[in-house]
């Protein structure tokens, strides 16, 4: 079974860098998937990184993590630019989607324009023998 | 008094006017070919290898440096301390090791230095004057790692410039890499067998 842990934007925007990178990976190390309300700022991605590679061990293998953003890169021009820069302004880091699952259950986060694909961690052969 | 405090504000400036050696950093997830673009680079200008280079994952797990490398190309000359990174990674699993081949106690080693290799590669992002980013063009660039290092390098303001390493294999797709990063230059290049590398001396060129 995967367990979904749905993060609103409310339950984290009071956090520091910190407390929204403890907080994701609280609930990931517990085999949990994080869907969050908007995205982190990039250099928080690579913090998440650095302290996601401190705390492997035995039993935490690392996270896949994916930041869907609404921004389409095709779009361009002075009032697509114009509106870009107006709903940034406004929503700020409220925008978008995280998705981040712990290594041991999420295999590969495919993301595709309009869909989303969690390729989950297939059971080891051992273990589907043992079912049989 | 007056010119003591001068003195103090001489020395002061000169500590932040002294000219420092730029620093090219080596950044990607691992198994792009980031050593073995290192180790051609070495070779092509002072004759030497860089680092040990092999298809298992996380070869590289310390940061490497050699200093002093000067190139040139079409009359112009560069010299810089070239940095070779571990390969960013978001999961390490020693099992994956285990699978290739190595050793229970081995395999445990290396993943431990391989976190580490990525902590220290994250943290040298802030002591880096241009970085170039070496992905395998055979892969998928819209990967998060690819995503997530170019977006704090350009919100550290730092020139890429983005290698798709290994053109060699047919798999091997640049404008794909073009297409997911179009607001940086892209050079096309095979690392190991030396393909395109006087284009990719040029690039370097014009980015630093």
């Amino acid at each position: 079974m995967v367990t979904l842990r749905i993060l609103p934007y409310s339950e984290i925007e009071h956090l520091s860098s910190l407390g929204r990178i403890r907080k994701i990976l609280t609930i990931a190390k517990e085999n949990k998937i994080v869907l969050m309300q908007g995205r982190l700022r990039k250099e928080e991605e690579a913090e998440l990184i650095k302290t996601t590679m401190e705390e492997i061990d035995k039993y935490f293998k690392g996270i896949e993590l994916a930041v869907i953003y609404p921004k389409d890169q095709k779009e361009s021009g002075v009032f697509s630019n114009l509106k870009y820069n107006i709903i940034n302004t406004l929503l700020g880091d409220r925008q978008g989607l995280t998705i981040v699952g712990p290594a041991s259950i999420v295999k590969q986060i495919k993301k595709d324009p309009k869909k989303i694909e969690l390729l989950t961690q297939e059971k080891s052969k051992s273990s589907k023998r043992k079912k049989r | 008094m007056i010119g003591k405090i001068k003195n103090i504000f001489n020395k002061f400036l000169a500590k932040f006017i002294k000219k420092k050696d730029m620093k090219i950093g080596l950044y990607g997830p691992p198994n792009g070919g980031k050593t073995t673009l290192a180790n051609r680079i070495c070779k092509d200008w002072i004759g030497e290898d860089m680092g040990t280079v092999s298809n298992m994952a996380h070869e590289t797990r310390e940061i490497q440096i050699k200093e002093q490398i000067k190139i040139k190309s079409k009359g112009k000359e560069l010299t810089f301390n070239l940095i070779d990174t571990p390969g960013i990674a978001t999961k390490i699993d020693y099992e994956e090791f285990l699978k290739a081949g190595m050793k229970e106690a081995d395999a445990k080693k290396r993943a431990k230095e391989a976190t580490k290799g990525v902590i220290d590669s994250i943290k040298w992002l802030d002591d880096v004057d241009i970085v170039i980013v070496v992905l395998d063009a055979t892969l998928d660039p819209y990967s998060q790692v690819n995503i997530t290092i170019i977006g704090n390098l350009q919100a550290r303001k730092i020139p890429v410039l983005i290698v798709g390493n290994k053109i060699d294999l047919k798999k091997a797709k640049i404008k794909k890499i073009e297409a997911a990063f179009p607001q940086y230059d892209v050079v096309g290049i095979s690392a190991k067998y030396g393909k395109k590398i006087d284009k990719f001396y040029e690039k370097l060129f014009e980015v630093s």
